[in-house]
């Protein structure tokens, strides 16, 4: 059974594609949810230090946060729904201050009642972070003034200036609450113990194997969870977790697999097996050095772009890597970005490949630069990483480029990026709550974002950004964003996108109630999961 | 026992053996094969790999590195004679080109990994004493350290590549052949003839290269062929580990990783190929070096 | 004797020394660190303060010689430190995942002796027959497999075998339980893992065990007890394999303490929770820590086990001693 939420058509020749029926049935209470953690152990429990998603994936099912992405359609880039709060509010003060009322029936698994005092102490150690506290989304909210706690009931939010931005960070999945007397007790308890007032109540974990959960009774959703129990099991290697779900040892797997082994368990499994799949915001960047001769030139980093023929790849790709959707900088499944006819103007999407190569060879010989020798600096994972790059250094040979990858592990591979020694580098570029106007912040120079690699200065890009940043109009501010686009594709071609990640899920098909969204971290406190069986 | 006199003719031993009158080499290369047919099917397979690596430009039907989208995991055909991989490289081309990367990585470290350890082994055992208390413990260090932190290190500082991955092989080897080496060269030592010969006034450089190293051949040479398998399949280790040579370069460790255990079930050709290359080649090299240790063992040939 | 184990107890202290240095700066060689892969993992951009605040908190600032001083004298003090990527202590990390890696490693020495002496035994005493050449090509073909390409190849066969027999394809279950809890699930995930490393380790030891008694039989002492009419069964148990077992015990010394840094590809195959894997965690981490104490651990149970076979050697031939 196929159900499709991706915003593309694309033929893979499956058979039988059926889609389920609109009307929901009811969730039937009950059974314990073995699930896939595509990793080895998260470093720690604690979501406001962590990056990774095996924290969320473990962590997210004990823990309640103050607003986030609606469960039942996680796909969406502009709702967002209330977890501890009774309602959306509208923003006041020329859109600079937020009143949220929180519920006042949520309690922590140890019984303790959950008020504002503790939303707002677990929110400022995120935004404002003591010393010695680590919060690895601190610069997501840098428009934030200040965070009050008047009453038991109130949280207040006051923002530097109004901004769009806000609200899809606050709805950051990592952004869990704590208890505010165990935080200023010792902040750095949440990293090894669980203490949280979600759905599920924490059961055990086994270092490196399995963490399990009971279902929380006094759970504030009624009705919710609908599973007995949880278990997480950590399993770095893709044969184990296809085979695990193949035998039925598990039920999903929440990250995404590879085509294969899609298509393997779909050829095996026949209707046991149910797939989503959707656009995932993740993507890998190409960021030439322009530190380093050559690359400082702009025609070949043009010719870079032109060489490579992204129509005709991305479904190639599509097949043995969890690429797909040929995109521009915003994700493609938001309001704000490009259309089809729209990026064929932008080098390196041009409708036609060779006629896209001439005049790449063109610039390079006019840049002096023919048959230029590079390395591409990438990182030591498979996928889909190797294969694109593998793919890229293929289609940059096509124009007599000779191009050796340098595939090293994660920590070379961040510190040579951060060092500036590489010619050009493979990045990924993740987000988790759809937020294009912060998302696309990563195309700026260094001086502005520091993690931009290409150690490039361009104050027109950084205009262009601005411009676009306050514009308050659908429509302007989607012309702004063309313009920034055009400028840093085409024009500088400061960066070269590729394909955007495809996420595919498999799931057993007695698997209910949980939705894809385009990314691996949304959508994780498993309370609306349901077995059908 | 003894170094010097033995007995010409020994129950059990061949004994339509004539005394050694000097032949043609062809007539010895006929002994040979009568005597170590899995010898000879050794060097056979050997050369079949050489030849395959050195004429890889003529006999690959296809470029080794070449993408071909179209044609992704296809299984064995009259078009591709052992399949595509997941990139629709063809897995025969690839195979050929990458005996060329294994025999260099192969023979290049068991070369300079063996006789490292075999001088330093030898010396060692030779001269005893406090050169001795040292190199053991250096040997020690080096052959329980774990291969995998050495090879990221040399990939980490000095990048990937076939010469850097040759040096983070070599540096295992030494201490392995050292110290079984220096094992089969200290029972020599304690033999009263050395006594004699050193009595005798020869110098130390003397007895060793003709009274010590000969008897270490042997097992050096048994070591030596196992090293060139070790190291192919060092190789191998490494590139499943990610720390080997890298894409696109074809290479049969490489060809073994990723892909080829992500598709292990649905195309399983993928994985069986390269394996059984990697299997034949070392087989091959081993068998060999047995027989040629069985033929050239300073024991045997006194008779 | 005693005063021979002693000294090379006292002898084992440079070769640990020597060897917290190599992994030291080794692991110091590589670029990046535990700090920049846990804060980046996410492919996100990383927090400059938060970074700095990681790095001050782990010690990665200090100069390298305080950073090797602090690790020798820990080490000499038995406080083996904390994982920088855990933040469990090293010691708890390790206890959990050992008993995993000595039940394979344990496992397959049983295995490999049990097969490869016998066998190896046979192959010299029949030697040029068809049995000799089957068991040599049988066992060079075990040296030839790569061990993670077997284990791939066995669990797909395995996988195969049974969905054709049984049609129902049998799978090893996903936790690992011990022996103590479920001795039958265990063993079935333990089992292939041993086979595969114990069939390699079979090899190895089934050929040098030919070898060594091919050189023996041939030895003028053996054709001294066979002129003497003395029983072709005592010879051999009595004269040839003690002798023979000489360069064997060694090799089976040194490969069983190579077995256990080796078990890191095969625990990757099988994703077994052992140290091999907790290694190329901890490497991959650079969690210098953590990857310190195990290479401690590695080359100090090599130099035991050496210890414990040169005693064995000592003991077996009177001619080699310490001097």
């Amino acid at each position: 059974m196929y159900v499709r939420t991706g915003l593309l058509a694309a033929g893979l020749g499956l058979a039988a594609i059926a889609v389920l029926p609109a009307a929901a049935q009811t969730p039937k209470k009950g059974g314990t949810l073995t699930y896939m953690i595509p990793a080895d152990a998260p470093p720690s429990f604690d979501g406001h230090r962590e990056t990774t998603f095996a924290t969320v994936h473990a962590g997210a099912p004990f823990y309640s946060v103050l607003i986030r992405v609606p469960p039942d359609n996680p796909a969406s880039t502009t709702d967002f729904v209330c977890d501890l709060c009774t309602e959306m509010p509208k923003p006041t003060d020329g859109g600079k201050t937020f009143t949220f009322k929180i519920r006042p029936d949520v309690k922590f698994h140890d019984g303790a009642k959950l008020t504002a005092q503790d939303v707002a102490t677990s929110w400022t150690y995120i935004v404002f972070p003591p010393k010695g506290v680590t919060s690895a989304r601190v610069s997501y909210y840098e428009m934030v003034d200040k965070i009050e706690a008047p009453d038991d009931q109130t949280v207040v939010f006051r923002l530097k200036r109004a901004t769009t931005a806000f609200l899809p960070a606050l709805a950051d999945p990592f952004a869990w609450i704590y208890k505010k007397e165990q935080l200023e007790k010792d902040p750095h308890w949440y990293e090894k113990n669980i203490l949280g007032s979600g759905p599920f109540k924490f059961a055990g974990y086994e270092v490196g194997q399995v963490i399990k959960g009971v279902r929380n009774p006094d759970y504030y959703h009624k009705g919710q969870p609908y599973l007995d129990a949880i278990e997480g099991v950590f399993a770095d290697k893709q044969s184990v977790r296809v085979e695990a779900l193949r035998g039925d040892r598990a039920a999903i797997e929440f990250r995404g697999l590879p085509p294969s082994a899609r298509d393997q368990l779909v050829k095996e499994a026949g209707k046991d097996v149910v797939v989503q799949d959707s656009d995932w915001n993740c993507g890998n960047i190409l960021t030439p050095n322009q530190r380093k001769k050559p690359f400082d030139d702009v025609r070949v980093r043009k010719a870079l772009a032109l060489a490579i023929d992204q129509w005709a790849g991305a479904p190639a790709l599509a097949k043995i890597a969890n690429v797909r959707t040929v995109g521009g900088i915003v994700f493609p499944g938001s309001p704000l970005a490009a259309t089809k006819e729209e990026l064929q103007q932008i080098a390196g999407f041009w409708p036609d490949i060779n006629k896209s190569r001439e005049e790449a060879k063109r610039l390079l010989k006019e840049a002096g630069a023919e048959g230029l020798k590079f390395e591409l600096l990438n990182r030591n994972v498979d996928q889909p990483y190797k294969y694109v790059g593998t793919w890229a250094v293929a289609e940059w040979k096509k124009i007599g480029l000779n191009v050796e990858q340098k595939v090293v592990p994660t920590g070379p591979w961040f510190s040579n990026m951060r060092a500036g020694t590489f010619d050009v580098a493979m990045e990924a570029n993740c987000q988790s709550v759809v937020n294009p106007v912060l998302d696309t912040g990563k195309y700026l120079p260094h001086t502005v974002y520091p993690e931009n690699y290409g150690g490039y200065t361009d104050p027109k890009s950084i205009e262009l950004y601005e411009k676009m940043q306050v514009e308050t109009d659908p429509a302007k501010q989607r012309a702004a964003m063309r313009a920034f686009e055009k400028h840093t594709l085409d024009t500088m071609a400061h960066e070269i996108v590729l394909p955007y990640w495809y996420r595919i899920v498999l799931a057993r098909s007695y698997v209910k109630g949980w939705k894809i969204s385009p990314s691996h971290y949304l959508n994780q406190d498993l309370a609306n999961v349901w077995l059908d069986k | 026992m003894t170094i010097t006199a033995r007995t010409p003719v020994a129950p059990g031993a061949a004994a339509d053996e004539l005394p050694e009158i000097q032949r043609s080499p062809l007539h010895a290369v006929r002994q040979f094969v009568r005597r170590q047919p899995l010898g000879t099917l050794g060097l056979l397979i050997v050369v079949v790999m050489f030849a395959a690596g050195a004429m890889a430009g003529w006999i690959a039907p296809y470029d080794p590195e070449a993408n071909d989208f179209a044609a992704m995991m296809q299984a064995p055909s009259w078009e591709h004679l052992l399949g595509t991989d997941q990139l629709g490289r063809d897995i025969f081309s690839r195979l050929v080109f990458g005996a060329r990367t294994a025999l260099l990585v192969g023979f290049s470290s068991a070369v300079v990994g063996g006789v490292i350890g075999l001088v330093l082994g030898v010396t060692s055992a030779y001269f005893g004493g406090w050169f001795d208390l040292v190199f053991q413990r250096v040997l020690d260090v080096l052959m329980a350290f774990p291969l995998i932190i050495l090879a990221l290190a040399v990939v980490a500082v000095f990048g990937t590549g076939v010469v850097n991955v040759i040096i983070a092989i070599t540096v295992p080897l030494v201490p392995r052949c050292g110290r079984v080496v220096r094992a089969s060269a200290l029972a020599v030592r304690e033999v009263p003839y050395v006594d004699a010969a050193r009595a005798l006034g020869f110098s130390h450089a003397r007895i060793v290269l003709r009274h010590m190293v000969p008897n270490v051949v042997a097992p050096f040479l048994i070591l030596l062929s196992a090293f060139v398998g070790q190291a192919i399949l060092a190789e191998a280790s490494l590139s499943y580990l990610g720390l080997g040579v890298q894409e696109p370069v074809p290479a049969w460790g490489l060809m073994l990783q990723g892909g080829a255990e992500e598709y292990a079930t649905t195309a399983p050709w993928i994985a069986v190929f390269p394996g059984l290359a990697i299997v034949l080649t070392v087989l091959g090299i081993s068998l060999f070096g047995d027989a040629l240790r069985d033929a050239i063992d300073p024991k045997l040939r006194d008779r | 004797m005693y005063r021979y184990i002693v000294t090379r107890l006292l002898l084992a202290v440079p070769t640990l020394a020597g060897a917290a240095a190599l992994v030291f700066v080794l692991m110091r060689l590589i670029p990046g660190d535990v700090c920049v892969i846990r804060l980046g993992a996410g492919g996100a951009h990383v927090d400059a303060a938060s970074l700095a605040a990681c790095r001050q908190q782990l010690g990665l600032n200090d100069p390298m010689i305080v950073q090797f001083l602090d690790f020798l004298w820990n080490y000499a003090t038995f406080n083996f430190g904390i994982s920088m990527w855990s933040g469990n202590p090293v010691i708890h990390e390790i206890a959990i995942r050992l008993p995993v890696s000595l039940e394979i490693a344990v496992l397959a020495t049983v295995i490999a002796i049990l097969i490869a002496i016998p066998l190896g035994t046979i192959s010299a005493l029949k030697e040029n027959t068809w049995l000799d050449h089957v068991v040599r090509v049988l066992a060079i073909a075990g040296i030839a497999t790569p061990s993670f390409w077997l284990g791939i190849m066995s669990l797909v066969l395995v996988l195969d075998i049974t969905y054709l027999a049984t049609g129902h394809a049998w799978r090893p279950p996903i936790t690992f339980v011990s022996f103590w809890q479920d001795p039958l699930a265990n063993l079935s995930i333990i089992a292939l893992p041993a086979i595969t490393v114990g069939y390699r380790y079979s090899a190895v030891t089934m050929r040098l065990t030919r070898s060594a008694m091919l050189e023996v039989m041939r030895e003028d002492y053996i054709r001294t007890a066979r002129a003497k009419g003395l029983l072709e069964k005592i010879i051999i148990n009595r004269h040839a394999l003690k002798n023979a077992l000489l360069p064997v015990v060694t090799l089976i010394g040194i490969e069983f303490a190579f077995l256990i840094g080796g078990l890191v590809v095969t625990e990757q195959v099988f994703n077994l929770n052992g140290i091999g894997r907790l290694l190329v965690q901890a490497v991959q981490n650079q969690d210098n820590v953590l990857a310190q104490a195990l290479v401690m651990l590695v080359v100090a149970v090599f130099v035991i086990a050496n210890l414990v076979v040169d005693v064995l050697y000592a003991w077996l031939d009177p001619r080699i001693r310490y001097s």
